[in-house]
């Protein structure tokens, strides 16, 4: 098998504050292999963030620990020097962001913003990088690109702006996109029109994707690999159908059963993931997801189950259940109404 | 951008007006105060209180007063103070550079220091060196100046004197900038940083905590997340937004100064500027010439706002007219 583009090794990330360590990223291994769309999911505050920040080294509070490693190409991100990790930032490595209302400079218009990039990694002249940035803002769909280049990010509605960063992040042909919830602070109808671009400039531009959301409705379709991840871990990995129609662990299924699914007839409100997600500094014995889990027995809540294989190909998952035992209990959570009527 | 600068000059025009109008009620409009007496000296008689009167309008309605001030004022400029019996307009005209030379060189260095104290205390932010500057910009805040100016002078001009480091400061006064560039220099670069050191410190604390706060911007990430040095973030992205702040204050600081604020300053140094003018009018009742550097002021301190306004445009596109 050829070696991974992006290789997390058990990293670790946990920042120091007055009340102890926050340990938000709690020792996370996967990969992303040239040109694979990787799905990482899971709720606010799972650390799914901060591991994709980490791996742009993009984080600068001070008080930020970091360990394992992040191996990028066959070399180690954390062991670069700030000039090296400028070199990989933006050019092999580029990322778009949640709100794409902040993610702009107000005050540059968006062909000088995508100009400063382009001319960050490559020599270009002043009108080759004008007429770069005027196609690139073409492939991302944004219509007249020769007049909107010179309009502020405030002339922009907020659909048009995440195509603007998506412009500037593709703009150095990366092999690695992160995007980091880019369809959160926008409406529904343009949500899909985004992702439909990241899937075509993906072909286009052969890069990889990860694809961070809360939401496994939005990496249904793009996604070819789903990382679930709960309280700084992964606690399944599995490819797509692996996630949707096989998933294991009691935190997919709540993940799953608070989707609005409208192939089915909707009788009753979705099913919520009671309680909050534990704490980050005292994490509980045991595994952390057993307090909101209603599948816990006595072994969750002395042993911390590992990230294993348990049903074989490739997929992954953290539960001390046993396979039989989830497929049989699991619709209980997902589809209820399924469930009563079996 | 034409428009918007035209509807700039009117509403400079209107603003004078109605200072003007205030000014000239306040002053010639309030019982208790006879300027016909003031004007004929000691122990007038009521034949010459009543000559003056007529003389100057004062017997005339309000509106005509006015009028007849204004006339006196801009079209025949032959306004006439009480107080000394000279011309007010080219007394005002003579201190004019007086206070624009020390206000602009107060200012260059104010602009400097601060952004470079800073940005200083931003970067170095959780080192001992922000606490330190922002101490520093601290005392500098709280000196007075015309106690700061003393002891500069006292140093300079008397104890120190003879030390080499200030053998070479002047005595106190003003030579102009057409008379003797080294001189003028040599007299004021003293004042200068006088006067600015309340504006370093306070210009300094404002600009670290914008710096921190933009610092915070989703889109200094964005800046990170292409691969820019950290030197182009600060000055390009931190920087360019967190002036904006910043150069509101100033234009305000220095139409304030150049209007007549830096008249602790120019008392200490003994520099013959507006801000000495209006002081001494003031202490004497003068009305033309309070008047006069009234209006003056007020020009100076409407149209530096203006001046902003077009600044802010270029910092902000969000504020720029259609």
């Amino acid at each position: 098998m050829a070696e991974p583009l992006l290789e997390v090794k058990d990293l670790k990330v946990s920042f120091r504050t007055e009340d102890g360590l926050v340990r938000a990223v709690d020792g996370i291994s996967f990969t992303v292999d040239e040109g694979e769309v990787v799905g990482i999911v899971g709720e606010s505050g799972s650390g799914k963030s901060v591991t994709m920040m980490s791996v742009m080294r993009l984080i600068t509070d001070p008080n930020v620990l970091y360990q394992g490693e992040i191996i990028y190409k066959g070399r180690n991100l954390m062991g670069l020097s700030r000039d090296a990790m400028r070199e990989v930032r933006g050019e092999e490595i580029a990322m778009i962001f949640q709100d794409p209302m902040t993610s702009l400079n107000p005050v540059y218009n968006v062909g000088w913003q995508i100009e400063e990039q382009l001319n960050e990694h490559n020599d270009l002249t002043k009108g080759q990088a004008r007429r770069r940035a005027i196609e690139l803002l073409a492939q991302v769909g944004i219509p007249r690109p020769e007049q909107r280049i010179d309009d502020y990010p405030h002339q922009f509605s907020g659909g048009m702006r995440q195509r603007v960063m998506i412009a500037l992040a593709l703009s150095c042909n990366p092999d690695l996109l992160i995007a980091d919830e880019p369809t959160t602070a926008l409406d529904v109808t343009i949500q899909a029109q985004i992702l439909e671009l990241i899937k075509n400039l993906k072909r286009d531009f052969g890069s990889a994707v990860a694809l961070i959301t809360h939401d496994l409705g939005v990496v249904a379709d793009i996604a070819d690999r789903i990382l679930v991840m709960y309280a700084g871990r992964i606690v399944e990995e599995g490819d797509k159908e692996q996630i949707f129609y096989d998933p294991q662990h009691p935190y997919t299924w709540g993940l799953l059963g608070s989707i609005a699914r409208l192939d089915r007839p909707r009788t009753r409100r979705l099913t919520a993931i009671a309680g909050q997600p534990p704490s980050l500094i005292n994490r509980p014995r045991g595994c952390s997801f057993r307090p909101r889990c209603p599948q816990a027995f006595d072994r969750c809540s002395v042993e911390d189950p590992a990230l294993t294989s348990k049903v074989g190909d490739g997929h992954l998952d953290a539960c001390h259940l046993s396979v039989d035992d989830k497929r049989a209990r699991r619709d209980a959570t997902i589809n209820p109404e399924l469930a009563e009527s079996a | 951008m034409a428009t918007f600068a035209i509807r700039r000059a009117l509403w400079l025009l209107v603003v004078l007006f109605a200072i003007s109008v205030l000014v000239f009620l306040i002053f010639f409009a309030t019982p208790g105060v006879d300027p016909a007496r003031q004007m004929a000296g000691r122990n007038p008689s009521p034949e010459t209180i009543k000559n003056i009167k007529h003389e100057f309008g004062l017997d005339r309605p309000l509106p005509v007063r006015y009028g007849l001030l204004m006339k006196h004022m801009f079209i025949s400029r032959d306004l006439i103070s009480y107080g000394s019996h000279t011309r007010v307009i080219p007394e005002v005209l003579s201190a004019t550079p007086v206070t624009l030379s020390l206000v602009f060189g107060a200012a260059v260095i104010w602009v400097v220091f601060s952004i470079l104290t800073g940005v200083a205390a931003a970067v170095f932010r959780g080192t001992v060196i922000d606490p330190i500057l922002m101490i520093l910009a601290l005392i500098g805040i709280s000196v007075p100046v015309f106690w700061l100016g003393e002891v500069v002078n006292l140093v300079t001009q008397s104890r120190l004197h003879n030390f080499f480091l200030f053998s070479w400061v002047p005595p106190l006064g003003y030579t102009p900038l057409t008379q003797d560039p080294l001189m003028w220099f040599e007299q004021l670069i003293f004042p200068w940083l006088t006067l600015s050191v309340l504006y370093i410190g306070f210009y300094a604390r404002v600009l670290r905590a914008n710096l921190i706060e933009t610092e915070n911007e989703d889109y200094i990430r964005t800046a990170r997340a292409k691969g820019l040095s950290e030197r182009r973030v600060l000055l390009r992205h931190t920087l360019r937004t967190s002036m904006i702040t910043f150069v509101s204050l100033f234009g305000l600081d220095f139409g304030i100064l150049v209007g007549g604020g830096a008249l602790l300053t120019e008392v200490v140094f003994g520099l013959p500027g507006v801000g000495l003018l209006t002081y001494n009018s003031l202490t004497a009742l003068d009305l033309p010439v309070i008047m006069t550097t009234v209006i003056y002021g007020a020009f100076f301190i409407t149209l530096a706002n203006a001046l902003v306004d077009l600044l802010y445009a270029w910092l902000d596109p969000r504020v720029r007219p259609a």
